[in-house]
């Protein structure tokens, strides 16, 4: 059980390191990732692509285990069909990227890099969480 | 394309590649970051504290970041409180709508060849680069 909770936490550590090595915490450069007609910056490809590459072949490792170290079972999400609300809520979502240039990874980290201002995104985004998860939109 | 810092993002791809196979490894998890945060309040009493370990985690990366290189990170984001409030909504309905994010449809969702991941995230950085034409179109960028 507790075993659980540190290799999360260790998880996280990772990934908010990986993100401030590519940059990424820098809503600037995903912006510039984002304006391809203008100054083009694609470092955001090779950050998704060194990410993928290794996913990709690790997990095809690790699930061919019975279970994780610390779970009765593996957590996969098992949705298949593409509906109208996976399609509505990434057209939202990338629109807000596009304004600001946080995604919900890096508003997080960026928690001690950027003051104020992220502060208020953060609360923006809590409660933009909260008009879903609180509503009848949610099955 | 001068601010193109290609051999950064590699080595910070793959550190978040580290960080999604560990929590699969470990924990079973899609590193998804949007899911993760959620289930911090919503998801079932069991299923809280890792979700809140990870979330420090990855708050105190960034700092481990500082200490270890002795450099700040860059960080430059508009301060325009309207646009910042309204890119949050956005951000936090869109991503709970389309049931996940960069991290958990753009890495783990694409790791698993998965064609709702896809679709998600072709869309949304379509969305994104959309915007951010418009508003320089608009700013006579």
């Amino acid at each position: 059980m507790m075993m659980k909770n540190l290799t999360a936490l260790i998880s996280g550590v990772v990934f908010g390191v990986g993100l401030t090595v590519a940059e990424m915490t820098n809503p600037q450069k995903v912006r510039s990732f984002l304006d391809i007609l203008g100054n083009w910056d694609p470092s955001l490809a090779f950050v998704m692509g060194g990410a993928l590459v290794l996913t990709f072949l690790g997990y095809k490792v690790i699930t061919k285990r019975a279970k994780p170290v610390f779970d009765v079972c593996f957590h996969i999400p098992q949705g298949r069909h593409i509906d109208k609300r996976l399609v509505l809520g990434a057209v939202f979502f990338g629109i807000g990227w596009g304004l600001v240039g946080l995604c919900p990874g890096p508003a997080l980290a960026a928690i001690t890099l950027g003051g104020t201002d992220v502060y208020i995104f953060l609360t923006a985004f809590i409660a933009g969480m909260l008009v879903f998860d609180l509503t009848p939109l949610k099955k | 394309m001068e601010n193109f810092t290609p051999i950064s993002a590699l080595i910070g791809g793959l550190i978040i590649g580290l960080s999604a196979l560990l929590l699969m490894m470990f924990n079973g998890r899609i590193a998804g970051i949007s899911g993760i945060f959620s289930g911090t309040v919503f998801a079932d009493a069991g299923d809280r504290l890792w979700r809140v370990a990870f979330v420090l985690g990855l708050i105190a990366g960034p700092v481990v970041y500082t200490m270890v290189m002795g450099v700040q990170p860059n960080f430059v984001m508009t301060d325009n409180k309207g646009l910042i409030i309204a890119g949050g909504l956005l951000v936090g309905f869109g991503t709970r709508l389309g049931s996940g994010c960069t991290s958990g449809h753009g890495v783990c969702g694409l790791s698993r060849l998965s064609v709702r991941s896809l679709v998600a995230v072709l869309t949304f950085m379509f969305a994104g680069m959309v915007t951010v034409a418009i508003m320089n179109m608009m700013m006579g960028g």
